[in-house]
């Protein structure tokens, strides 16, 4: 695999970038580049993205040219398959008010309500990253045929736990928040608890199935 | 313990920043504007660290229920403690009773008009740390006081005060705040000049937009927040659209959403973006940002590395002379950030 892209962000963090496709492979080896680059002193925090790490580091104590040489010496070495992510189970309460856009989803995917969920909770999911909101993980998996647009106006709040579609991903809310979008489920687990020792559900590198806990049809 | 008579438009609890869980999402958050913040601190006798009150546009209002002693930094809106003026970069003992009040909008001194100001009370606010800070996570709803901006009625209490009965006592004192001008950079009127290393994507930009990015005056539009700053200019224009992957920003990420108007990411932005990242304003200028006028002129001036690791080290050393004096004077010395 070609090394990554690198540039600076600012004087205290280093993109290093893969090439589009984005692949599971490809992230694969961004989560152990992120790994590795946890243990080096000079950098402080690690911010994987899709096919790509942020590294933030002390321009005091590395400069960046150092860290550009760490990273590309680092890389060949990289074993990607050493990251094994967690399975994560997420039940699910599929449609009526917990998923009021099921019935959008099936009309624009053709299929009827019952087989949306069937295939939605089908799937394995992974996930490549957490972003936009504390916990809220970017998925990888959806069956292609459940790619749905975003709603043409958004919701100001979306309630929390919702299970929803936008697009080629599904993902969870893990707090109220406005988003565009299609709400087909919602879950009881709590995606964020800023409390816990372990402030998120889910992890970067984790599987995530959706279990069907109840369906009310549209 | 403090009062909140009066919050004006948004009055948070902030310190340094939550650091270190950007992978789960959670943005660092923390004082806009760390180098006021630090400074007020130092100047009533706090570690770096320790949490103060983010004041937004004046006009708010606080009464203490303690003897204490309070420094404020950035713009002070015509603070007042009982009637006295109380200038930005001045250490100031107050007794149980007295009041602070912050004029409005209009109340700036002729010709310096700001935005944000950074409260540091000897102790500090002493809410309980969330995930190693006591930083308010406004889009969240946790930490700080109650997860959530104060209004008028919160009671804030405060930490252990590090100043003993006389150091408390002593006449207020002040030292020089942070200089707003470059060397070298007369030139730029009433512009603010911020130093912006060039971002990952800003080869995806046409010639003119890129010239046009250094050359060119940049209003701070009043939608701006702890978000983003958005700025009002010439329309940036990428050689060709595409969607991007999302990606890691950084406070001072200025990223080009599709309208082709630049916002600079603050403090409260989320964790990763999917905008192109035309460049990103050296940490040494994110104050100037913070404080910046609402409808003001910023001026982005292309910088590198070597210079933002310098600008980097000169504010260390001007932190580090007001250390020094500070402990000349037999003052308690302000103990490095803590993490």
């Amino acid at each position: 695999m070609t090394p990554p892209r690198l540039h600076p962000l600012g004087d205290a963090a280093l993109l290093c970038e893969l090439p589009a496709p984005a692949t599971l492979a490809q992230q694969q080896k961004i989560w152990a580049l992120a790994r590795e680059a946890r243990q080096w002193p000079a950098v402080h925090e690690v911010l994987p993205g899709m096919n790509n790490l942020t590294l933030l580091f002390d321009p005091l104590q590395v400069d960046a040219a150092e860290l550009e040489i760490q990273v590309l010496a680092a890389w060949p070495q990289l074993d990607a398959a050493a990251v094994d992510g967690r399975t994560v189970e997420i039940p699910v309460a599929y449609g009526g008010e917990h998923g009021p856009d099921l019935g959008e989803v099936a009309a624009h995917t053709g299929l009827t309500p019952a087989e949306v969920v069937r295939r939605h909770s089908a799937g394995e999911y992974v996930v490549y990253l957490l972003g936009f909101l504390p916990g809220f993980a970017f998925m990888g998996g959806l069956a292609p045929e459940l790619a749905t647009p975003r709603r043409a106006e958004p919701r100001t709040a979306v309630p929390a736990r919702s299970v929803g579609i936008g697009g080629a991903q599904t993902g969870i809310y893990p707090l109220v928040s406005p988003g565009g979008w299609q709400l087909i489920g919602r879950t009881r687990l709590t995606l964020f608890d800023p409390t816990a020792e372990e402030p998120t559900l889910l992890r970067a590198g984790d599987r995530v199935r959706f279990v069907v806990e109840s369906v009310e049809l549209p | 313990m403090i009062v909140v008579l009066k919050p004006g438009m948004l009055a948070s609890v902030q310190d340094l920043g939550r650091h270190g869980h950007r992978e789960r999402g959670i943005c660092p958050g923390g004082a806009l504007d760390a180098l006021g913040l630090t400074l007020a601190n130092r100047l009533v006798g706090n570690a770096d660290g320790a949490a103060g009150l983010e004041l937004t546009l004046g006009a708010c209002e606080f009464r203490f229920e303690t003897d204490t002693r309070i420094a404020l930094a950035g713009d002070d809106f015509d603070a007042r403690l009982d009637g006295l003026p109380l200038r930005p970069g001045w250490s100031t003992p107050v007794a149980a009773g007295q009041r602070l009040v912050l004029g409005g909008a209009n109340a700036s001194a002729a010709g310096k008009k700001g935005v944000r100001s950074w409260l540091a009370v000897a102790g500090g606010i002493d809410v309980a740390p969330v995930l190693g800070s006591r930083s308010t996570d406004l889009k969240a709803g946790f930490g700080g006081h109650q997860g959530r901006a104060l209004k008028k009625g919160d009671r804030l209490p405060l930490g252990p005060s590090p100043l003993d009965a006389a150091q408390r006592a002593r006449r207020a004192f002040g030292v020089r705040t942070p200089a707003w001008t470059l060397e070298g950079q007369a030139d730029l009127g009433d512009a603010i000049a911020l130093r912006v290393m060039p971002g990952p994507e800003c080869e995806q930009f046409t010639a003119t937009s890129v010239a046009a990015l250094w050359r060119e005056p940049w209003r701070l539009t009043p939608q701006s927040n702890r978000m983003g700053s958005r700025l009002e200019g010439p329309v940036l224009a990428r050689r060709r659209a595409g969607d991007m992957l999302s990606s890691g920003v950084v406070p001072g990420t200025v990223q080009v959403p599709p309208s082709g108007q630049p916002i600079v990411l603050m403090g409260d932005a989320q964790t990763t973006g999917g905008y192109p990242r035309i460049g990103v304003v050296i940490r040494a200028d994110l104050w100037k940002l913070a404080q910046a006028p609402l409808g003001g002129t910023l001026r982005l001036l292309k910088s590198d590395a070597a210079e933002a690791t310098q600008a980097w080290a000169a504010q260390q050393r001007y932190l580090a002379q007001v250390a020094q004096g500070l402990a000349a004077s037999g003052w308690p010395t302000a103990r490095p950030r803590p993490g």
